[in-house]
């Protein structure tokens, strides 16, 4: 059954949450992501959930850590200071091959930053956000239905690779009202041989752990989890592609950026200038495949992010430097303006600097 | 007739605790109650960072590893994820006093229905011995080299005695693993602790005192007696909060 709502994006994604068959959110109030406690707090008691306001963030990710222990589809959702904060739980869930839902509305920084929108995490999401050799699978919503559809897509691919899933996302998209369809769905039921239930005195026991004092196994382990992030990134690498087939100028941006360059594409194609966009929907795995491929005709790429310029050192890994690519961004809670990035594509159109 | 044997709860791998320390003692008392109890086949062990890291390997349990400190916040969502199943965990000083302190008082706040066995020795035992938040005043560690000065680093934490204070927990008790009649009381207590989990009384919290006669530099004889001439004064044993109790009255 489908339901047609107006929703704000933190509000969507906490029933797509419900939907997605999670019962266990732990979280700790920051903005601009606390409709999704708010709303949590109502809806938990309702469909027989557990809503924990935790401590810290600290505490809130361990706690995510012991239900997906039992077993459970569990989250939580902070922003930026509070996803540093994150940080050790996201390396022990990754050391210890446990399925996680973390959302990031991202906020501006570093420090305590600011309260408005911002892209600045992207290195720190993509690139695991702890210690050690990990990956996290980070999804970048653009709209208000998104953040539903990809918190239903997350909860299945944290089960599916036993690893974390995270929205990555900005104050923005969290906080804007749009239509959003909520569809009612299964979610898929995965084996979990190896959750802690008790033994009932029936079976070996269950270790959940990321200790290997042997350097032998520990490689080991470090080895398989990247064979299946492997498998990660040759199958769930997802974009969306506007106006490309026949683009001199690649526009690549995510999120909210995404929607002012859409804007920017559509204006410079008015004008005549045969302009596109590459809009990952997954950050991780990248889109490469794409970006390797439109590398092939696109003159130049334009990296359109709110950030100092994160994305662009992987648009410039895929595409492995064979053309340019020029940084057009805001920073400290400034979103970038349509005219803004259909100025640059003008430039880039002429071959002049960006 | 067996008088006594090895507890099931317990493995048969042998421990890599150093000799004369007391957590093999602390964990066949955990083990005893596990048995005593009958819940061994739901009960879900949490292990700290620590010497008791590898604890999974001597239980015959469902277990975990917890980041350094966080084992409450763990056992929190295990437990409010399978309320059915028994959770505890297994912390030293360094672990629950110190980096840990939040999350440990703040799951006796909000009485989580889960035991908490807090093994304290005064020190950082794995990694060789440096001054902990239960350090004694005085007392010589790695990294109080001339002794635990107050004018530096203050005064030792006194977990009970402060957890006690809070209106949360349902249990609340010091022992210590020393001597004969001190390890009974001690049995009574963590039995008691599980006992509170089962009918759901909520945060039960046994500290323990502990030896590390590697990290003092005593024997192990020389450890037991600065248990009794050092620690119980300054911390003394007894149940500090005990709800049941306040029940019957």
């Amino acid at each position: 059954m489908a339901e047609t709502v107006l929703m704000k994006g933190n509000e969507a994604l906490a029933e797509a949450a419900i939907l997605a068959g999670c019962r266990h959110y732990f979280g700790y109030p920051i903005t601009p992501q606390t409709e999704i406690g708010a709303y949590l707090a109502k809806r938990m008691p309702q469909v027989g959930g557990v809503f924990l306001q935790a401590e810290s963030e600290i505490a809130a990710i361990h706690m995510v850590y012991g239900a997906s222990c039992a077993g459970k589809r569990a989250m939580t959702s902070s922003s930026s200071p509070g996803i540093s904060l994150k940080s050790e739980g996201l390396s022990y869930l990754a050391g210890s091959d446990l399925p996680a839902f973390v959302v990031n509305v991202q906020r501006a920084g570093p420090g305590l930053g600011g309260i408005q929108p911002a892209q600045a995490d992207y290195f720190q999401a993509t690139r695991g956000g702890g210690h050690g050799d990990f990956r996290n699978i980070v999804l970048a919503p653009a709209s208000v239905q998104e953040m539903a559809d990809l918190t239903i897509r997350g909860f299945e691919l944290a089960d599916r690779y036993s690893m974390t899933a995270m929205i990555l996302s900005d104050g923005t998209i969290g906080q804007m009202m749009e239509q959003v369809v909520l569809e009612s769905a299964t979610p898929t039921e995965y084996e979990k041989p190896w959750a802690l239930t008790g033994t009932r005195c029936e079976r070996e026991k269950n270790v959940i752990t990321s200790l290997y004092l042997a350097p032998a196994e520990l490689e080991q382990k470090n080895l398989s989890r990247f064979e299946r992030y492997q498998i990660v990134q040759r199958v769930e690498a997802t974009h969306e592609a506007y106006c490309m087939e026949d683009a001199d100028i690649c526009v690549v941006a995510y999120g909210i950026s995404a929607r002012v360059s859409k804007n920017a594409v559509a204006a410079a194609r008015a004008k005549g200038i045969r302009a596109g966009l590459i809009r990952p929907i997954t950050l991780w795995p990248f889109p490469t495949e794409a970006l390797k491929q439109a590398a092939g005709s696109v003159k130049h790429f334009l990296s359109v992010e709110m950030s100092m310029g994160q994305m662009i050192q992987d648009i410039e890994l895929a595409i492995r430097c064979t053309r340019p690519v020029s940084l057009v961004s805001r920073v400290g809670g400034i979103i970038p303006t349509p005219e803004q990035v259909l100025l640059a594509i003008e430039h880039a159109n002429k071959g002049e600097a960006v | 007739m067996i008088v006594a044997n090895r507890p099931h709860a317990l493995t048969t791998t042998p421990t890599h605790y150093c000799p004369g320390c007391t957590h093999g003692i602390i964990h066949r008392l955990v083990a005893e109650a596990i048995d005593a109890l009958g819940i061994e086949g739901r009960t879900i062990g949490i292990a700290p960072v620590g010497c008791s890291v590898l604890a999974y390997n001597y239980f015959n349990l469902d277990m975990t590893v917890a980041a350094h400190g966080r084992a409450p916040a763990v056992a929190t969502g295990l437990k409010r994820a399978n309320p059915e199943t028994i959770v505890f965990t297994y912390q030293g000083d360094g672990d629950l006093a110190s980096i840990g302190m939040a999350e440990a008082v703040h799951a006796a706040a909000r009485n989580e229905n889960i035991t908490i066995i807090f093994v304290n020795n005064a020190v950082y035992g794995m990694t060789g011995g440096q001054m902990a938040p239960t350090s004694l005043p005085g007392q010589v560690t790695q990294t109080s080299p001339y002794g635990r000065d107050e004018a530096l680093c203050g005064l030792p934490v006194k977990v009970c005695e402060m957890l006690a204070q809070l209106d949360g927990p349902a249990y609340i008790a010091r022992v210590a693993a020393n001597s004969v009649k001190n390890v009974r009381t001690a049995k009574k207590a963590i039995e008691k602790a599980f006992r509170n989990q089962v009918e759901g009384r909520g945060f039960s919290l046994v500290e323990v005192l502990s030896t590390c006669p590697t990290n003092w530099g005593m024997t192990p004889k020389d450890a037991l007696a600065w248990v009794d001439q050092s620690m119980i004064p300054y911390y003394p044993l007894g149940v500090y909060k005990d709800k049941s109790t306040k029940e019957a009255d």
